[in-house]
């Protein structure tokens, strides 16, 4: 019935019971074992990343080295604003603190430099990349280089402004399964 | 981003957020960081595991601890120089009066029970203060904003109440595995370790009435010094062998129905040993999973697995929680208890035919569990506060039901709908008087008041009036005189009261606290049909949702049944289009019912005037009516 090692933790099943009966124990296993590049800080990022953590995915790596702003602060609840502490780290090693703590299951870390200059090395670790706060030139660049990797990556970039937002999804050629609820008739000709 | 009127009026404003859940906490975060100064929260939960998946604010240390003051700690940490203030109550005490719900500018609730939302809905229309209701379920999500005299109110579309059945089903008759596990957890969980006092049904048959009533008390009591696997394998043959030919004996039953079969012990585990091998889990909790090495949750067993399973709780609950014998109701948290009613349902599904389930599922079911991510929430959190600044702004024109949907229509996931008028025949917020058919030679106010006054119209501290007599009251500051009154009327028939009840007579209903009061004119009838009118009372004039409605529900088990949602279609209307603007159409949004308890909206068709949120450039195509999807 399944190796062990394949099944949940008694602490994943009892922590994750409600979204298990949402989309079932394989998913959430998959979940678990999949790691996510994310750029850009800003507050929809700041979003997606307390979801993903708190699904119970893999990993989750940072990447923004610019420093605390109050814009930065205005709209991404992951920054705590009395920031004494704070003094000296970048947004994403401020973020990558809070975000421990919605869930220690999963591995959160920051990466630093400019992400568009690195090799098909280290993006083959992930299985999806989000970008944001990154030029067109960059996410384009990005793209490319995720879409030359024989792994496919789930590439999405997102922006948001004022009340107007903005999801693009790449994932380039996958297989889906569907369930169909009406019946199918056949035709039984000589 | 917002204009400065905006920003004022935030600033300036005074809310109150009932619920600090799954939606609760995204909705305390997003209401602080869009800049809202004074918030307060009511809750009476406390902190649970399995909580921690979607409420942020928590965390596992705070198990436990109250939701609404960790929640307000943890949003302070954020704004620290904002107000929250946090209430650990039921917002059906009475500290929460009609005074203090006029001090607010909106009420937003992220609540997940029916009887909450209906009460804080009377307590909106009495105060004159808009209300944001919301819900979710899974990837489904809704929320509604209800405004006194310019909208529905949260009651003019009467919403679904929890699934009940037959008693007959659960007792002879099951055909579902819900039927068994009502059975295991109502029945036989609560006889062998509830309250020995309570009424049981366990061992009704469809005929044969009042035979060897004291034989049956006898039988499910452990004899003096019975050795206690003895006493397992005794209970099993008596539910799952005796009592099913018993039932078998009658024909009539199975007429037209498969038969059950009857199951005993000797056959499925013919070893007469049990194991006793030191079976505390970690944490300290006994279980029989742990004890007989059945270690995944969402295993369907066999019967003979069902079987041990069914022994081994039982005998762990008589060993090692002998205290709690007696005193037991069926906790979902409980895991020795979902064990036991687990293997017992399965074993009643196996003798019926009916499919078995994992641990996992027969949790869901007999706990109610709703299943939730933490996405829907955030979205929803999202809506409510762009509702609330309309609200405060008194941007009417815009006020909008949204539904969050799990698969797109018309490729959208969110979709915006007016809100209806206020329903001229709604009991609630329009007065209209109701008509309880009833027979009032042998109902007795007792049965009126429990299941119409309390049930079905939702009051907590009615007051009873036949004109200008008090028929029942309740309160603190009563006369004993008058309280000994009351409770010797609950007892008559309707007909016998002081003041007597007979067909023609006006009752006049209501609750001070809710400042909410209706007329229900009485009409006598001989008989009801005892399955269709268990309650041998009708109440009308208060809409029920129709019958197909109904039809594709899950018994609020939190199954997932996005089946039941139709949501693609551009068929016929079957609301009632009652829009703020004139605007006729073709098909009009039905949105009855917030997610809840498993129950999911029945999103007939959608109305498609509602484009102008839409602010794509793709206006056009989304208008299209035959847009194939």
């Amino acid at each position: 019935m399944g190796g062990d090692e394949e099944q949940l933790t008694e602490q994943e099943t009892a922590l994750y019971d409600r979204q298990i009966r949402v989309w079932g124990a394989d998913a959430q296993r998959r979940l678990s074992k999949s790691h996510f590049l994310v750029h850009g800080m800003k507050g929809i990022v700041a979003e997606f990343c307390k979801n993903i953590v708190l699904a119970g995915v893999g990993s989750v790596t940072l990447v923004d080295d610019r420093m605390v702003t109050e814009e930065a602060l205005s709209a991404n609840f992951l920054i705590p604003p009395e920031e004494n502490a704070g003094r000296g780290k970048t947004l994403a090693e401020l973020c990558c603190d809070s975000l421990k703590e919605f869930n220690p299951m999963v591995l959160v870390s920051v990466e630093k430099g400019d992400v568009s200059t690195f090799g098909g090395e280290f993006f083959e670790k992930f299985d999806a990349i989000i970008l944001s706060s990154c030029s067109l030139v960059k996410k384009k660049l990005i793209n490319q280089k995720c879409r030359k990797l024989s792994k496919r990556i789930a590439f999405y970039t997102v922006d948001c402004r004022d009340s107007t937002g903005e999801i693009f999804v790449d994932l380039q050629n996958y297989k889906y399964s569907k369930v169909t609820l009406l019946p199918v008739k056949v035709n039984c000709s000589q | 981003m917002a204009t400065d009127e905006q920003l004022s009026a935030i600033k300036n404003s005074k809310v109150l957020m009932v619920g600090a859940g799954g939606i609760g906490c995204e909705l305390l975060k997003t209401l602080a960081l869009s800049g809202f100064q004074d918030i307060h929260i009511i809750d009476m939960d406390t902190i649970e595991v399995s909580n921690l998946n979607r409420q942020f604010l928590f965390r596992q240390s705070h198990v436990g601890q109250s939701k609404a003051k960790v929640a307000r700690d943890a949003v302070l940490r954020l704004r620290p120089y904002i107000n929250i203030t946090a209430y650990h109550a039921n917002v059906k005490d009475s500290q929460f009066n009609v005074d203090f719900f006029k001090e607010f500018d909106v009420v937003m609730n992220g609540l997940d029970n029916l009887d909450a939302r209906r009460h804080v809905n009377r307590l909106c229309l009495a105060a004159g203060v808009p209300l944001v209701e919301s819900g979710t379920t899974g990837f489904l999500g809704q929320v509604a904003i209800h405004v006194k005299g310019k909208t529905e109110c949260y009651e003019c579309q009467p919403k679904p109440s929890p699934k009940t059945y037959p008693v007959c089903t659960i007792t002879s008759t099951p055909s579902k595995f819900v039927h068994c596990i009502v059975w295991a957890k109502d029945l036989l969980f609560a006889k062998l370790f509830g309250d020995k006092n309570q009424d049981n049904d366990l061992n009704v048959r469809s005929s044969d009435v009042g035979t060897s009533l004291e034989d049956s008390q006898d039988v499910f009591e452990r004899r003096k010094d019975e050795d206690i696997g003895q006493y397992g394998r005794r209970i099993y043959d008596h539910v799952f062998g005796y009592n099913i030919e018993v039932a078998l004996s009658n024909e009539e039953t199975w007429k037209n129905r498969n038969k059950p079969r009857p199951i005993y012990s000797k056959d499925v585990l013919p070893e007469n040993s049990s194991q006793w091998n030191g079976n505390v889990r970690k944490d300290g909790d006994v279980s029989a999973m742990a004890s007989l090495g059945l270690k995944n949750p969402q295993d369907v067993w066999s019967l003979a697995e069902n079987s041990r399973v069914f022994l081994e709780a039982l005998k762990l609950f008589f060993v090692n929680r002998p205290k709690d014998i007696g005193n037991l109701t069926f906790d979902k948290d409980d895991q020795l208890a979902v064990e036991f009613v687990t293997a017992a349902a399965n074993i009643r599904a196996s003798s019926f035919g009916i499919t078995s389930n994992s641990l996992f599922e027969a949790k869901g079911v007999a706990g109610n569990i709703v299943h939730a991510v933490a996405t829907t929430n955030a979205i929803v959190a999202g809506l409510i506060v762009i509702e609330a600044i309309k609200v405060l702004q008194k941007d009417s024109n815009n006020y909008r039901m949204t539904y969050c949907l799990e698969h797109p229509a018309r490729k959208m996931l969110l979709l915006p709908a007016e809100p209806f008028e206020p329903n001229k025949s709604c009991y609630v917020c329009s007065e209209t008087p109701l008509s309880l058919e009833v027979n009032t030679c042998r109902s007795k106010l007792r049965d009126f008041v429990e299941k119409i006054v309390k049930v079905k119209l939702g009051m907590n501290f009615p007051l009873i009036m036949h004109g200008s007599q008090i028929l029942y009251e309740v309160g603190d500051d009563l006369d004993a005189d008058m309280v000994a009154i009351y409770s010797a009327n609950l007892e008559k028939v309707l007909c016998e009261l002081p003041s007597p009840v007979t067909s023609g007579t006006m009752l006049s209903i209501e609750d001070l606290q809710q400042e909410f009061s209706c007329t229900i004119n009485i009409k006598h009838r001989e008989e009801f049909d005892e399955e269709k009118e268990p309650d041998g009372m009708v109440l009308s004039g208060w809409t029920q949702p129709s019958a197909e409605k109904n039809k594709n529900e899950p018994a609020g088990n939190g199954e997932n049944t996005s089946n039941a949602l139709p949501a693609e279609e551009t068929e016929n209307a079957t609301g009632k289009k009652r829009k703020l603007s004139d605007v006729s159409k073709a098909t009009t949004s039905d949105g009855s019912g917030l997610a809840e308890s498993g129950n999911h909206n029945q999103l007939e068709s959608l109305d498609e005037d509602d484009d102008d949120l839409i602010m794509s450039d793709n206006l056009e195509s989304l208008t299209k009516k035959k847009r194939p999807l």
